[in-house]
């Protein structure tokens, strides 16, 4: 049994037939990406699996339940967990709130260690702890995203194009931090226009055009195929 | 002596406007909706409060409490049945909703209640039982403040500092702000939404309940459009103060009640509402966003 499981999963906004019957799988462990351009249905696959969104048909099962009639507030302590696109960080609340939030589902004995365990693994967060998280740069803000969301300590971590808007140093760094997760246990599911960066950490990836999935393999297969460097790896 | 009995009455005033544009700033600063029935909420606790003593023969702090309960429950009833239908709506469609919430309420008051106006018996009386004023004297007498008015400024104070204090540590005030700026952020950390929207209907409507009968202590005819005007007024010092900003709330409401009570003391009885309004308007030409809001262009 696979940790998510999508199954021709088709969602509209109203009459725009965003996602065209996808199906893919992550296992416990993995990382998985889905690459593809800018408007493909990335975004739309994420929170339709944390239940912002609802599809018009189609399954998703989650660590062998199905989640479609769960709101999304009480996905959270399924052990399902999302980092926004654009981040979405509480801007007018500090650094230290905000992990706070993360761990809203958490019983509150155990905050302070999950806390601790985020700045370890985000120093800067530490040395700005007191600060308001809109004061933050860009790469900060990520970084805070991806705390919270490690607060409600995770099956799965969903990351919608964290790399989005940061300098190429900054995006080395936050996939190092992907990999470190990766490496402690904790099952990925990332999202990503830049296609190149996400099929070097990936074990398997899938392509997303137009709300169909044209491609899939793993990270090193579909970085190879002819097809991906044309469209996404510019040549 | 005569200018600081003035202050202190627009002081007394405006805290009572504090306490309701607390309510009207909180539900719109998670609701992004001018619940215009606020207003009403607060007649209801008025006469809540008078059943209970009238009635009831309960105490005036009692029935207090008893307007506080109902119009907590009343607050939920109306966000549950009339707003969180509405959650995808147009904003048009929410307001105008909030005013058929609102002469709902005033025609049930009206049907209940009848249009004869009640007489409110203050929650302190003004005078004591051997007919001496109940109030605190100042300057060989010159200066006198009824413990009503002392009562009021403390319980806006108060529940300013509570309400300052809760939302910036307890947890279901720090899930209110985080809901406040971004619904769907907040429901993928695991905060319910509808919930927490409905418990800040609840603390607002307890705080129209106190100001309901802060209020007909001061002005001691109930009738069902008692709430309408200070509704109004105490929604302007939420604008004034900036929308969404608790301290906003309390400094709009405190200036809005001294600007009121000195037009009328200096300038004239039927100019009051017209000074008001001219020190909002030309505080909104200066700055769009209230005294103390943050203004935040639109996204596009
Ligand atoms: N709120 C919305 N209303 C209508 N159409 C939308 C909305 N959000 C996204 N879409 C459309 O759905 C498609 C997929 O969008 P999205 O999932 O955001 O793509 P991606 O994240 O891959 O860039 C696009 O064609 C987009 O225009
Ligand atoms: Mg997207």
């Amino acid at each position: 049994m696979s940790l998510l499981e999508v199954n021709d999963l088709h969602v509209y906004y109203g009459a725009i037939h965003a996602i065209k019957g996808i199906s893919f799988k992550v296992e416990e462990g993995e990382i998985v990406t889905l690459i593809g351009a800018n408007g493909a249905g990335k975004s739309t696959t994420l929170k339709t699996i944390s239940g912002l969104l609802h599809p018009r048909s189609g399954s998703v099962s989650f660590d062998g339940k199905s989640t479609l009639s769960i709101p999304p507030h009480k996905l959270v302590s399924y052990g399902l967990a999302q980092v926004p696109e654009g981040r979405a960080v509480f801007l007018q609340m500090t650094v230290a709130e905000n992990l706070e939030m993360g761990a809203y589902t958490r019983p509150p004995l155990e905050v302070a260690d999950s806390m601790a365990k985020v700045y370890d693994l985000f120093p800067r967060l530490k040395e700005r702890e007191k600060q308001i998280a809109g004061t933050l740069s860009g790469g900060e803000q990520q970084m805070l995203a991806m705390g919270r969301a490690l607060m409600s300590r995770p099956k799965l971590m969903m990351l919608d194009e964290p790399s989005m808007g940061l300098a190429p140093i900054l995006v080395e760094q936050i996939f190092d931090i992907i990999k470190d997760l990766h490496r402690s246990g904790t099952t990925i599911l990332l999202v990503e226009q830049n296609a190149q960066m996400a099929l070097s950490v990936a074990d398997r990836a899938y392509v997303l055009e137009t709300g169909k999935i044209t491609l899939s393999g793993t990270g090193k297969e579909l970085a190879a195929s002819e097809e991906v460097k044309k469209a996404y790896l510019g040549g | 002596m005569e200018f600081l009995s003035y202050l202190i009455s627009g002081i007394c005033l405006g805290s009572v406007y504090a306490i309701i544009a607390l309510g009207y700033t909180m539900v719109y600063g998670i609701a992004k909706m001018l619940n215009f029935a606020h207003g009403d909420v607060i007649m209801i606790g008025g006469y809540i409060s008078f059943c209970g003593f009238a009635y009831m023969g309960l105490n005036g702090w009692v029935s207090l409490l008893l307007a506080m309960v109902v119009c907590t429950v009343l607050g939920i009833l109306i966000e549950g049945l009339a707003y969180k239908p509405l959650r995808q709506a147009t904003s048009l469609a929410v307001l105008i909703t909030a005013i058929g919430v609102s002469y709902l309420l005033q025609n049930s008051a009206l049907l209940i209640w009848g249009a004869t106006p009640k007489v409110y018996a203050p929650l302190i009386p003004l005078v004591g039982p051997d007919g001496a004023p109940n109030a605190l004297r100042l300057f060989d007498g010159q200066l006198s403040i009824s413990y009503m008015s002392i009562v009021t400024m403390a319980a806006c104070v108060i529940i300013m500092a509570l309400l300052t204090w809760f939302t910036s540590r307890t947890k279901l005030g720090k899930a209110m702000r985080a809901c406040s700026e971004n619904k769907a952020a907040a429901q993928l950390m695991g905060i319910n939404v509808n919930r927490t929207i409905s418990m800040t209907f609840a603390i607002g409507s307890a705080l129209a309940a106190i100001a309901g009968v802060l209020l007909c202590s001061f002005n001691p005819t109930l009738m069902p459009t008692t709430g309408s005007m200070p509704g109004i007024r105490a929604f302007t010092a939420a604008v004034f103060g900036g929308i969404g900003s608790i301290p906003g709330a309390f400094l709009g409401g405190l200036l809005i009640g001294i600007i009121e009570a000195m037009a009328k003391a200096y300038i004239s009885t039927q100019l009051a509402n017209s000074v008001v309004f001219s020190v909002l308007i030309i505080v909104l030409l200066v700055r769009p966003a209230g005294l103390l809001g943050k203004y935040v262009p639109e996204k596009v």
